[in-house]
């Protein structure tokens, strides 16, 4: 099976505008009639549903943000009543509050197609074994791939994360040929086989689909010869519809946006204008057919570029090149989002200014690490070895509760994190990626 | 009767010690006691000094977060069992001690120790009713 859906993915350009236009319409009347915060924004500068008759109008839309979902909270950007929604999924946002996206029943369907596609992009069939090592629950990484991997008719093997040697004891057992999960668990797997005594020759696999965390190029060929597969690089975001908005083929250059689904746009983050093929920015997603939670032209702060040729693998979809960056201060850290602006909540606990802090990100070991450096005030500070100890204890804890992912808090004397102009500089992120 | 000790934090790297104490060395500040409380990352340097208030500020202005805290300072009969009756009279009355350490010099035949317990007055005022020698901050000073 060389394509999941032949007809879209190789789709001609002018067919493709022409899908593009007659979907946007339909969602920007689907948005402007249900969500007050967007057409507001559309009142505002004179825009109305009508005004956007293709594609090519796309850049007159405002755009939609992080900031516009948190306002929104939980359900106000849902274009259908809740009784149609079938599924929620969240993600993490700043001071506990998630972002909750909805599903209805095509949108689960349009989903499973995209990630069909995603799977079958890694030379996933009928005969494939697709073990399933992303973490099932509200995030959207695991399901996403499940029914995608159910839709061809794949073999399912719902193993989620954790629990590394029976993972690899399942793979050799059951035979597992597409792995899937994030890319530095992949290498983390690698390393617990090779101390198990487990050759590559004794599993089957073939190939992986990894993503939920940007990774290198070296990590890339890491993966591919220490397993003996192809590993191909898979991008989404719940806010888009979760993994599923683009993925790369066995060709490896750039990542095919789904975009009969997904509309991509390049702006410059500074002055918003769209930025024409090849040139980097910001890119941004206007979705086209979902039901229950559509967004327009919604930042999602990676850096790319966009590519409009014809792949060599015969796609016609856009490719989108690999996220290189961000342009806001989100990190990504073993797969989940954490801005450390949700750090300095948590030290606002501690004391009536939150001490100065910065965060020391690193992969030890294939894995992420984050080390929260805490300058000691005298509103923190004690006598007694056991309170600074209970600090540590308590804003790890706080920190694992909003963001689910344990950091080591390391208290540093005032006035020892570095500052530049005044400002304390808040990330030192060591991973080479 | 209650003596005023300073309390540094100290990151656990070198030659931090040595600053603070060269800092109070060139304002002509002696230190009578001290002790160190560790962990793999950080320390916590406890003092008692002769001009407590001078070199608190001083401390601060140099940079370092500091804290003072009122401690009881004792003398005990220096031979076997001399530190157990005091901890016993402390402990018939449940005044948990947090932490405690000995001084550097010594007076005759005792040797003094610091206390830091929770409720430092009503400790000064039993230790004094069984008859132990509780120390006042001028005669720390001295020593």
């Amino acid at each position: 099976m060389k394509y999941w859906n032949e007809k879209y993915e190789c789709m001609s350009r002018d067919e493709m505008s022409a899908v593009q236009s007659e979907r946007l319409v339909t969602t920007v009347n689907r948005i402007y009639n249900n969500v007050p915060n967007y057409r507001e924004k559309m009142q505002k500068i004179g825009l109305e549903p009508g005004d956007i008759k293709s594609i090519e109008d796309l850049p007159k839309l405002p755009f939609t943000t992080k900031q516009d979902l948190r306002d929104t909270y939980p359900y106000g950007m849902f274009t259908e009543p809740l009784r149609n929604v079938v599924r929620l999924h969240a993600s993490s946002g700043t001071t506990g509050k998630q972002i909750v996206v909805g599903y209805t029943r095509n949108d689960l369907d349009s989903w499973a197609d995209v990630m069909a596609r995603t799977l079958v992009c890694a030379g996933t069939n009928q005969d494939s074994f697709v073990h399933n090592a992303y973490g099932y629950g509200l995030f959207t990484g695991a399901l996403g791939v499940h029914y995608g991997a159910e839709k061809i008719g794949a073999t399912v093997i719902p193993i989620s994360g954790g629990n590394t040697k029976r993972q690899i004891q399942t793979m050799k057992d059951f035979g597992s040929t597409i792995l899937a999960c994030t890319p530095s668990y992949a290498l983390f797997l690698i390393e617990v086989m090779e101390e198990m005594g487990i050759k590559k020759e004794e599993l089957q696999l073939k190939a992986g689909v990894f993503g939920a965390e940007p990774w290198s190029l070296n990590m890339r060929s890491e993966i591919e010869e220490r397993l003996g597969i192809l590993a191909i690089d898979i991008y989404g975001l719940s806010e888009i519809i979760g993994p599923g908005v683009s993925s790369e083929c066995s060709c490896k250059s750039g990542l095919h946006v789904f975009e009969d689904h997904f509309v991509p746009e390049i702006i410059n983050p500074e002055t918003l204008e769209v930025l024409p093929p090849g040139e980097k920015g910001e890119i941004v997603f206007s979705t086209i057919t979902k039901e229950a939670f559509p967004v327009l032209r919604y930042r999602t702060r990676d850096i790319s570029s966009l590519n409009y040729e014809t792949c060599t693998c015969g796609r016609t979809h856009v490719r989108m090149n690999r996220v290189t960056g961000r342009s806001d201060d989100m990190l990504i850290i073993r797969g989940v989002n954490v801005f450390p602006s949700q750090i300095e909540s948590v030290l606002l606990n501690f004391g009536e200014v939150a001490p100065h802090y910065q965060l020391i990100v690193d992969r030890v070991g294939n894995l992420d690490s984050m080390e929260v450096w805490v300058e000691m005030t005298p509103a923190l500070f004690s006598d007694e070895v056991k309170k600074l100890e209970d600090i540590e204890r308590r804003i790890s804890a706080e920190i694992d509760f909003i963001l689910g992912i344990s950091a080591k808090i390391k208290l540093v004397e005032p006035k020892t994190i570095e500052r530049s102009e005044g400002k304390a500089k808040r990330v030192i992120d060591k991973r080479n990626l | 009767m209650l003596v005023k000790q300073l309390s540094v934090f100290l990151e656990n790297k070198l030659g931090r010690l040595a600053e603070v104490t060269k800092i109070l060395g060139d304002k002509d500040i002696d230190i009578s006691a001290l002790s160190v409380a560790d962990t793999t990352d950080f320390g916590i340097l406890r003092l008692i000094v002769n001009k407590p208030e001078e070199a608190e500020l001083i401390l601060r202005e140099n940079g370092f977060a500091v804290s003072c805290t009122n401690v009881i300072a004792i003398a005990v009969i220096d031979k076997p069992g001399g530190l157990s009756t005091v901890l016993d009279i402390l402990d018939k009355v449940s005044i948990s001690i947090e932490y405690m350490y000995a001084f550097v010099g010594k007076a005759n035949d005792q040797a003094l120790v610091i206390l830091r317990v929770e409720s430092p007055d009503k400790a000064v005022e039993i230790l004094k009713k069984n008859g132990i020698r509780v120390l006042s901050s001028n005669e720390v000073y001295k020593l």
